[in-house]
Parts: C-alpha cells; structure tokens; sequence
C-alpha cells in the first residue's frame, strides 16, 4: 500500500468551489491534518489567493501562507499538502509545477477543470529529483 | 537562549543570525524560503545581519507556485 489521501467529500467541494470560483484563472490553497505512517488525513481547507490572477500560472500570498500555517499548529495539525486548479490541462504536474515543487515532505494536489463537468482531483508526491508519484485519494463521510 | 523555530522550542547560542540558523536546521531548499521573524516577513538581504535574541519566534515558508504549462 502506498500514501493514501483521506478527505471528507466536504473538504473536496470546498476545494472544488474555490478553484470555480477562481476561473478562468488558475486557484490554490493549503491542506491540513494529520500524518500516520502512510495515510494522510485532511482536517481543514485553507482557500489562499492566487497572486499571480494567471490561468496559467499561480504564486501562493505568503502571508495567507502563514496564517494557514498558524491557524493549523493552533489545531495541532500541520500543513500536508498544496493545491491549485488547472483551468485548462489535465491533472498533471506540469514542469513548472515539478521545478517549483521545493519541500518533499508535502502532498501536491491538482484540479483539472479541462472538462467542467467532469473535474478530476490527483494527488502527487514531487521528490528531491522531481520524480512523481501518484497517491490515491479516498473520500469519507460527507 | 530558547528560539522557536516552526513550532518548536529550540536552544541556540546568543548572537546567531538567520543565515546560521537556517544552516543550522537545515532547511532543504533554503534559496526558496521566505522567513518571518516574530511574524514579520524578512529580506532576504537582511538574513546575515539579523541577529536572533531569546523568545524569538522564526518560521519557514516554501515559495508555493506553478503552471499549467
């Protein structure tokens, strides 16, 4: 068994509506939870702003970034992954996803949003060498 | 002197800039690192001349960004 992703299907459409809301741009966000051997559990969504307003690209506002960091050390939990959509391409780390994929540790999830009725969400582990991974995400109550 | 660096309290030597400390922790990928101290974002040209002092409080935050393309 690899990493597994385990998320309220509540969590997803918070991700789901932010990344719609964003278009046609590009959207992000911040994940956080818990870490137990290879299962990563979700707790809290952070809905950050994409500063570059791009569709085709997106920078993280750093001071969102750091409430979201504090906010979740708050809760005892800690940031486990990132997020952002791919308004007009599949759900796959791009290059410049891969380039600007700088800490191993987290867990890098892409909404394509290329067919609009049929979003898809992927998980990817991004390593030192920029080798990926893909890791399943499962859904739990709602 | 007691720093908390992400979350947790560390003890370091008096005098140690920020430069040092993130030597000292060894941030992977520290070119791509913003630090706050105390909740304050600093320049990356202030890391060698910012010196730590006891009950600081000093985060981490990776650059997050990417492209469709």
């Amino acid at each position: 068994m690899g990493i597994v992703i385990k998320m309220k299907k509540s969590d997803y459409n918070k991700i789901l509506g932010h990344c719609q809301k964003g278009l046609p741009n590009e959207a992000c966000g911040l994940l956080a939870g818990t870490v137990e051997g290879e299962v990563k559990t979700v707790t809290k969504v952070y809905l950050l702003t994409n500063l570059d307003a791009s569709n085709e690209h997106f920078s993280m506002d750093p001071r969102e970034q750091l409430q979201a960091l504090k906010d979740a050390r708050a809760e005892g939990v800690e940031i486990i992954a990132n997020f952002h959509s791919h308004p007009e391409s599949p759900s796959r780390p791009s290059e410049e996803d891969k380039r600007l994929a700088y800490d191993s540790s987290l867990e890098y999830l892409i909404l394509s949003l290329m067919e609009p009725e049929k979003p898809v969400l992927k998980a990817f582990g991004i390593d030192g060498e920029k080798n990926v991974t893909i890791h399943d995400i499962e859904y739990a109550g709602d | 002197m007691t720093i908390t660096v992400a979350g947790n309290k560390k003890e370091y030597e008096e005098g140690i800039n920020v430069t040092t400390l993130i030597e000292k922790e060894q941030v992977e990928n520290a070119e791509y690192v913003t630090i706050t101290l105390n909740d304050e974002f600093v320049d990356r040209r202030q890391f060698e001349s910012t010196v730590l002092k006891d009950g600081d409080t000093v985060e981490f935050l990776y650059f997050m960004g990417g492209g469709a393309r």
